[in-house]
Formats: C-alpha cells, sequence, structure tokens
C-alpha cells in the first residue's frame, strides 16, 4: 500500500519536474497519468495493493472536490453580480457538451462497426 | 465562568492547526455521502454539495475565513493531484474497451472539449460578463487543478475558475442521468465518456456510481479533456 502510494507521488512528481523543466503550462498531474500508464504497458500487470490504492482513492473522488466547493463563499459578490452569464454560460454549455460527445462517439463508433463488418 | 472561557481557549488553539477543518471536512463529506446513500444515489442529493453546504454554514457560524478552513482543508485538495495519476489504473485495466473505442473517443474528445470551452465562453460574453469572468469559465470542464492552473494564464482568477469548475461538475451529474435516459443512449462506454469531458472529477465520480464502464470511460474523458484543453490553451494564443 505504501509502495503503491509511493509510485502514485513519484509519477506525479515527475510530471510536475518535467512540465517545468519545458516551461510548458500543461498540468503535471495530467503528465504523471501518462507516464504511469506508459509504466503500466511496459509492466504488463499491476499489483493488488495499487489496485485497492487506487480504488480506495477513486472510490471517494467527490471528496476531494470539497474544499473547491466551499470557495464559494469567497466568490459569492462576483458570481452574484454575474450570476445569469454564468447560469446560462455553466447549464447550456454543460448540456451542449454532454450532447455534442455521445452523439460524436456514438457516431463514429457505428460508422468504424460499418466500415469494418 | 472559567467555562465558557475555557471551551474558547480551545477553540482558539484549535481553530490555529490544520486538524480542526481537515476533520470537518471529513465529517461534513461523511454525512453528505450518508446523506445520498440513503437516497439511493439520487443525482440531486450530491454529496459534494451536502458538504459544501454544512461547511460554508458552519464557517459563517463561526466567523471563520476561507483562508484559515483552506489552511485545513489543503490536505485534502493536494490529493487532486495523485488522484488524477491513479485513473491510469483503471485505464490500463480497461485497455481493450479503450483500443476497440480509440477512433470514437479521440473524435468525441475533440468535438466535446471545443464545445465545453466556445459554448460557455460565448454565451457568458452575449450576456455581457468581464473578462476575468470569461477567462475562468473557459477551463470549467476540467478538473480543478488543471482549470486553476489554466485560468492563471489567460488572466482569469484561480478560486473562481476553482468554484465555476465545481458547479459545472455538479451540473453535469446531475443531468447525465436523466439527459441519456430521454435520449435512449444505452451504450455505457458513451455515457460515461460524455460526462467525464463535460464534467471531469465530479461527473467520473458519478458515472462510477452508475457503472464501472462508464466511470472508467468518463475516467479517461476526465484526463484526456485535462490534457485536451491544456494544448488548446498552449497554441491559442500562436493562432490569436
Amino acid at each position: 500500500m505504501l509502495q503503491a502510494l509511493t509510485l502514485l507521488f513519484l509519477c506525479q512528481l515527475a510530471g510536475e519536474a518535467a512540465v517545468r523543466a519545458a516551461d510548458l503550462a500543461f498540468p503535471g498531474p495530467v503528465l504523471g497519468m501518462g507516464l504511469f500508464f506508459a509504466g503500466l504497458l511496459v509492466a504488463g500487470r499491476t499489483g493488488p495493493s495499487l489496485d485497492a490504492v487506487a480504488d480506495t482513492i477513486l472510490k471517494n473522488l467527490s471528496l476531494l472536490f470539497v474544499p473547491a466547493a466551499v470557495g464559494v463563499m469567497q466568490q459569492a459578490g462576483l458570481i452574484a453580480a454575474n450570476a445569469l452569464a454564468i447560469g446560462m454560460a455553466l447549464v447550456v454549455s454543460t448540456l451542449l457538451t454532454l450532447i455534442v460527445t455521445v452523439y460524436t462517439f456514438r457516431a463514429v463508433a457505428r460508422f468504424q462497426s460499418g466500415a469494418r463488418p | 465562568m472559567s467555562e465558557p472561557h475555557g471551551i474558547l481557549r480551545i477553540w482558539v488553539y484549535l481553530s490555529e492547526t490544520p486538524l480542526l477543518w481537515l476533520t470537518a471536512t471529513l465529517v461534513a463529506f461523511v454525512i453528505g455521502d450518508a446523506i445520498s446513500a440513503r437516497l439511493g444515489r439520487h443525482p440531486l442529493a450530491n454529496p459534494v454539495v451536502i458538504a459544501a453546504g454544512l461547511l460554508i454554514a458552519l464557517l459563517t457560524a463561526t466567523g471563520t475565513a476561507y483562508g484559515d478552513y483552506f489552511a485545513g482543508a489543503q490536505f485534502v485538495h493536494f490529493l487532486l493531484g495523485p488522484a488524477t495519476v491513479a485513473l491510469a489504473v483503471p485505464l490500463w485495466h480497461n485497455r481493450t474497451a479503450v483500443r476497440r473505442n480509440l477512433v470514437p473517443m479521440c473524435v468525441a474528445l475533440v468535438a466535446g472539449s471545443l464545445t465545453a470551452i466556445v459554448s460557455a465562453v460565448t454565451i457568458a460574453w452575449a450576456f455581457g460578463a468581464p473578462a476575468p469572468v470569461l477567462a475562468s469559465l473557459a477551463p470549467k470542464s476540467t478538473t480543478a487543478p488543471i482549470a486553476m492552473a489554466l485560468t492563471e494564464s489567460i488572466g482569469g482568477i484561480p478560486a473562481l475558475a476553482a468554484v465555476l469548475v465545481v458547479l459545472t461538475g455538479i451540473l453535469g451529474s446531475v443531468i447525465v442521468t436523466p439527459l441519456m435516459n430521454a435520449l435512449k443512449i444505452t451504450d455505457y462506454a458513451a455515457r460515461g465518456f460524455a460526462v467525464g469531458v463535460a464534467s471531469h472529477g465530479i461527473g467520473t465520480a458519478r458515472a462510477f456510481q452508475v457503472s464501472e464502464e462508464a466511470g472508467t470511460f468518463a475516467g479517461i474523458a476526465m484526463g484526456l479533456n485535462g490534457a485536451l484543453t491544456a494544448l488548446v490553451f498552449l497554441l491559442a494564443p500562436l493562432f490569436f
């Protein structure tokens, strides 16, 4: 379990370091995920403790958003002043994004299975 | 009259250590999660909303500033990084399904990611939102640490971006199940992928509640959308 956690932190650290070194405005943890995935592909297996740690973190993912969500109290004034613009943008954009993504996914998948019977 | 003084002294001591607000965050989430489970994981009973509501009420009642709260809560917030890295594990376990759906995923990712950025900024601009708000809205469909880093590079407000990210996540996770059922889409890979692109980690958490397959594709979508949005922000200045 400790090795698994250390592995996650190491990958994030490698990702952050690489992004800083290359001076890119790219999120380090995402690069860390890519590095970790590449490592798993090379290793060809995960271990039970790694599976357990990843499973525990991802099952409780919602918890990690709570501190940022509480931040709404600090931004209340700015949000209230732009309530209509922000509300419309969030609702319409989220709906549109869900619909565009799911239909594009389905359409390409159908096209692909038609092209390759 | 030494009793109130004693309590006050304990309060002053505790409120200066990270332990108090770290514990309060965990307790609020345990309560929120229990309520959500009791209500059969109804999309409106979102554990993040319940926990944040309880904490905001508590902070307001005790006159605690958000900065003091975050000094404790940052340890929870910090885990978003390792959690992002951990997404590689379900990605690896589902690599066969991922490879089979690679083309639809890539095309849907580009379409969805651009829709999220362009539609949010255009709508808010049309309703007269000022530039810092637009810049804070642009990365709203990526996960919080990514959005906060990206918005800073284009003149947005990281704290506002974090809040908009969370609101987008909650909206998406509330809308997705009724919307997909109404559209009669039963492909859980596609459903999960869509909510991951639109609503990052909160959408992913919701998708894992619905099905493991949906959760996995949501996790992949969240990771890829973070990467793609970062690329768009990196490259966009070259074209404008």
